[in-house]
C-alpha cells in the first residue's frame, strides 16, 4: 500500500503554509515562487485551492522527457521522480503536464514538481486545516466521502 | 542579512524618483521592523507638527522580520505614518499578503513620500518600479481597484489600495489589501489619498533567508503546537472568529451599549460569534502564514442586506450592534461589508454612528441635519443608509466620515464622542473592566485595545487571572502587554498568537530567524524602546497628561444595567502607578534615565 496527497479545497483557509513549508524544504529559506505546491486563491470568493503534482499513473511528463530525467521512481510507489543530472532543461515536462504542475525555476535552474518530500511531504505538516492529507491510496477519498455520508445521516435523522 | 531583506524602497511621488538604501543594522535590531522600525523612520524624517494630509508626511509601508516566513501566524506589515484622526506616530497593522509580497519583492519597507500630481498606482516587480498613471481606476471601490490593478500588472500581483473613503481623505479611512484586510485605523488611507496614491501592487520572487533553518523550525514547531493547543488559539476563534466575544463580554457587562451609555445588551447573542456561524459562515479564512483563522468569509442572503464579503469580526460586529442598539445581524454584516469596499474603518465609524445617534435622540441634530433619516438607537436601515452615505462621504455621511469627535464637538457636545485622544474606543468598556480603561487612556494611538489588551487576562483569563472590576495590578498589566506588543507588532507577529505563545516564544524564533539573539527581557525591552518612541512622538504634536484620560462619562455614569451595574472606571487609581512604574515623570514624561536605559 502507498500514500497519495489529497488535496481539500473545501478546507483550505487561504494561509499558504503549504507553500513556506515546501520551499522552505527544498531551499532552507522561504521562496514561495519555488514552492512545489501552489495554493490560489480567489479573493471575491475568499477561496483557495492548492495545486500539486498528482505522480500521475500514465504521466504526461514522463511520456514526453527525452532524457528519462523525469520518471516513475523504482523505489517509491506513487512518485513520478526528477532526475537533476540526466535533465537537459527542455521543459518540455512542463508543457506536457496538463495541470500545470511541473514548472521551470530559472533562479535554480530546476524543473519543480512535488516529490512527497520522499515520503513526507511538509507541506501536509503545516497545513493546520487538514485541506492537505497524505493517506492510504487505498483510503484516498474516505474523508471526503464519511463527509458526504454524514449529510445523508442528517437529512435521514430530521425525517425518520 | 537573515530575516530582513536588507533594502528600503523610497518613492519620492512629487519628484518621481525611485531609490534604494542599506536596512541598517543596528536600527533592524533595536527596532526589529513594521511598527518599531517604521516609527523610527518617521520619527527620523517627519516633523511631529506636519500636516498629516500635507506633502511633507510620510507613508511607510513595513514588514517585520517574521513576515514572509511560516513563523505561525506572522505575516503581518504596518502602515506608519503621522495620522490624521489624531496627529499621533500611527502605525495600522495588517494581515493579509501585501507584507510578505513586499518582503519576497526585497524590501524590509517602502517609504512613500511627496505627492502626486495626479492620481497613480505604484507597481513594483521586484527591482523594477513603476509609478503609473491612476486616473481610471480612481472612483472604484476596493474590489474593482484590485482586479483592474491587476489587470493592467499581474494577475496575481498583491494589492494595497484605498477606496473613495481615502480619496476624499476622510479621517477614518484605511488602507485595504487582498481586498478584505485592512490597515485599518488612525485613518492611514487619508494620507494615502492625500498623495493621490490609489494602489499599490507588488509582485515578489525573491526569498526571505533564515540563519538557523533547523533551530528555527523546531521553534516554529513548538510555537504551533502551543498555540494550536490553546482553546482560544486553536479552537475558539477557528469556529466562532473573534465575535465569539460578544457574548462573553456581555455577560461580563462591559459591552458597550447604545454609545456607552449602558454595558449590557440584553439580545446581543443575536450579533455574536456562535449566531454567525450558524447564519452567515461560508467558511473561516486564514491571513497569510496563519494557523488560526479567526476570518470569517460570510453570505447574507436577506434580500435587504444581500451580500458576499468577509467579516464582521468582534469589533465591526459591536459597532454596528449593540453601540448602536442594533441587534440585526444580517445590518451589520452589510455594514461591515460597505466599509471594507469603501475602505473605511469600522470600528470607528459604528462608534460615530452611534456618537450621532445619541446627539439625535438627545435634540442636538435633528432630521434636518441628517439628511431627514430618524437616526434613533435600534434604527436598523437608518445605521446601514449612514454607513453608506459615510462611506461616500455623501451628505450628512461626510460628517461621520471624520469622526466622533469632529462630529460631537462641531454641534456643541464633545462629551458625547466616545473617544480617547479623538480616536474612537473599541469594544471593551472601560467601567466593566478597569485595566482596558488605563490602557485607552494611556494608549500612544488614543481609542485603542490592541496595543494593551488586557482583556487576555482581566475577562479570558489567558494564563492569568484578574478580576476586571479591581484596579490594584493594573497599572503593571498594562505595562507589559503595551511593551510585549510593541516588540511582537515590529516582529510581524500577530496578535492573537499570544493565545498560546508568549515574549519568551517569539525571542527564540526571532533569534534562529535573524541570528542576532534576544533573550526574553532584550525583546521586551525593544517593546518598551517603540512604546516611548511614540510618546516622545505625541509629547512633540502637543499632547499632555491632560489627554490621558477617558470621556468623562466613563468615569462618572455608573454602568446602568447588567453584571457591572453602577460600575465607573477608576482611572485616577491606576494612571499616577502607571506613569512611575513606566519611569516616567509625575505628568507623563519619560525621565532622562529611562530615555538613556532605552537607548532613545
Amino acid at each position: 500500500m502507498a500514500k497519495v496527497l489529497m488535496i481539500h479545497p473545501d478546507k483550505c483557509t487561504g494561509c499558504h503554509n503549504c507553500e513556506l513549508a515546501c520551499s522552505f524544504e527544498h531551499e532552507g529559506q522561504f521562496r514561495p515562487a519555488a514552492s512545489r505546491v501552489q495554493a490560489y486563491t480567489w479573493e471575491r470568493e475568499g477561496m483557495t485551492v492548492p495545486m500539486m503534482c498528482q505522480q500521475c499513473d500514465d504521466a504526461a511528463c514522463v511520456k514526453v522527457c527525452p532524457t528519462g530525467a523525469m520518471h516513475r521512481s523504482a523505489t517509491r510507489a506513487n512518485l513520478v521522480d526528477w532526475n537533476e543530472q540526466v535533465c537537459i532543461r527542455c521543459k518540455m515536462c512542463t508543457v506536457a503536464c496538463p495541470f500545470g504542475n511541473a514548472r521551470y525555476d530559472a533562479a535554480s535552474s530546476s524543473i519543480f514538481k512535488c516529490d512527497t518530500c520522499q515520503g513526507a511531504p511538509e507541506c501536509v505538516t503545516f497545513c493546520p486545516s487538514g485541506a492537505l492529507e497524505f493517506v492510504d491510496d487505498e483510503q484516498q477519498v474516505r474523508s471526503r466521502k464519511k463527509a458526504y455520508a454524514a449529510k445523508f445521516r442528517e437529512a435521514f435523522q430530521e425525517v425518520s | 542579512m537573515f530575516g530582513w531583506t536588507g533594502t528600503i524602497l523610497r518613492v519620492d511621488l512629487t519628484k518621481g524618483t525611485i531609490t534604494r538604501e542599506a536596512t541598517d543594522p543596528k536600527l533592524a535590531r533595536d527596532y526589529l521592523g513594521a511598527r518599531g522600525l517604521g516609527g523610527h523612520i518617521l520619527r527620523s524624517e517627519v516633523d511631529p507638527k506636519t500636516d498629516s494630509l500635507g506633502p511633507d508626511n510620510k507613508l511607510v509601508f513595513a514588514p517585520g522580520p517574521f513576515t514572509g516566513t511560516f513563523a505561525p501566524s506572522a505575516g503581518r506589515f504596518n502602515v506608519v505614518t503621522k495620522g490624521p484622526l489624531n496627529g499621533v506616530l500611527a502605525a495600522s497593522n495588517s494581515g493579509g499578503s501585501f507584507g510578505p509580497e513586499l518582503k519576497y519583492a526585497g524590501y524590509d519597507a517602502l517609504i512613500i513620500e511627496g505627492k502626486a500630481a495626479k492620481p497613480v498606482y505604484l507597481w513594483i516587480k521586484d527591482d523594477q518600479i513603476e509609478i503609473r498613471d491612476a486616473a481610471a481606476i480612481w472612483g472604484h471601490n476596493t474590489l474593482d481597484t484590485t482586479d483592474l490593478v491587476r489587470a493592467e500588472t499581474d494577475e496575481d500581483a498583491k494589492v494595497s489600495c484605498i477606496g473613495p473613503a481615502g480619496e476624499h481623505q476622510a479621517l477614518l479611512a484605511c488602507i485595504m489589501n487582498e481586498m478584505h484586510r485592512a490597515a485599518g485605523r488612525t485613518g492611514v488611507g487619508a494620507v494615502m489619498g492625500s498623495k493621490n496614491l490609489k494602489a499599490i501592487a507588488v509582485s515578489g520572487s525573491g526569498a526571505v533567508k533564515v540563519a538557523d533553518p533547523e533551530r528555527f523550525k523546531a521553534a516554529v514547531m513548538k510555537a504551533r503546537k502551543l498555540i494550536q493547543a490553546h482553546p482560544v488559539g486553536g479552537a475558539g476563534l477557528k469556529a466562532y472568529g473573534t465575535d465569539v466575544l460578544v457574548n462573553i463580554l456581555n455577560q461580563v457587562g462591559a459591552l458597550p451599549t447604545r454609545n456607552y451609555q449602558d454595558g449590557y445588551f440584553p439580545t446581543a447573542d443575536k450579533t455574536g460569534g456562535e449566531s454567525l456561524a450558524a447564519k452567515q459562515l461560508v467558511r473561516p479564512k486564514g491571513c497569510f502564514s496563519c494557523i488560526i483563522s479567526c476570518g470569517r468569509v460570510t453570505k447574507v442572503d436577506n434580500p435587504a442586506y444581500a451580500g458576499y464579503g468577509e467579516g464582521p469580526e468582534y469589533e465591526s460586529a459591536w459597532g454596528f450592534g449593540s453601540d448602536c442598539g442594533i441587534d440585526d445581524l444580517d445590518a451589520i454584516t452589510k455594514a461591515n461589508f460597505l466599509c471594507n469596499e469603501y475602505g473605511i474603518d469600522t470600528i470607528s465609524l459604528g462608534s460615530t454612528i452611534a456618537c450621532a445617534m445619541e446627539l439625535f435622540e438627545r435634540g442636538f441634530i435633528t432630521a434636518k441635519d441628517t439628511d431627514g433619516v430618524q437616526l434613533t438607537f435600534g434604527n436598523t436601515a437608518a445605521m446601514v443608509e449612514m454607513t453608506r452615505k459615510a462611506c461616500t462621504s455623501e451628505g450628512f455621511g461626510a460628517k461621520l466620515a471624520q469622526g466622533s469627535y469632529r462630529l460631537a464637538e462641531g454641534y456643541g457636545h464633545p462629551e458625547l464622542s466616545m473617544t480617547c485622544k479623538k480616536q474612537e474606543m473599541p469594544a471593551y468598556d472601560p467601567r466593566g473592566v478597569q485595566g482596558i480603561g488605563l490602557n485607552y487612556a494611556t494608549n500612544n494611538r488614543g481609542g485603542d485595545h490592541v496595543r494593551g489588551y488586557t482583556i487576555a487576562i482581566e475577562v479570558l483569563q489567558n494564563g492569568a487571572v484578574m478580576d476586571p472590576h479591581v484596579t490594584e495590578g493594573k497599572a503593571g498589566l498594562d505595562i507589559t502587554f503595551q511593551n510585549l506588543t510593541g516588540a511582537l507588532d515590529s516582529s510581524g507577529a500577530c496578535l492573537f498568537s499570544t493565545f498560546g505563545i508568549g515574549g519568551a516564544e517569539l525571542a527564540e524564533m526571532l533569534s534562529a530567524l535573524t541570528g542576532v539573539e534576544y533573550t526574553l527581557d532584550e525583546f521586551m525591552l525593544i517593546g518598551e524602546r517603540i512604546w516611548n518612541q511614540e510618546k516622545l512622538w505625541n509629547l512633540k504634536v502637543g499632547y499632555t497628561k491632560a489627554d490621558d484620560t477617558l470621556p468623562v462619562r466613563l468615569l462618572k455614569d455608573p454602568i446602568k444595567t447588567g453584571p457591572s451595574k453602577g460600575e465607573v472606571n477608576h482611572l485616577d487609581q491606576m494612571l499616577p502607578e502607571y506613569y512611575k512604574m513606566r519611569g516616567w515623570d509625575e505628568d507623563g514624561v519619560p525621565t532622562k534615565a529611562k530615555l538613556k536605559e532605552l537607548a532613545l
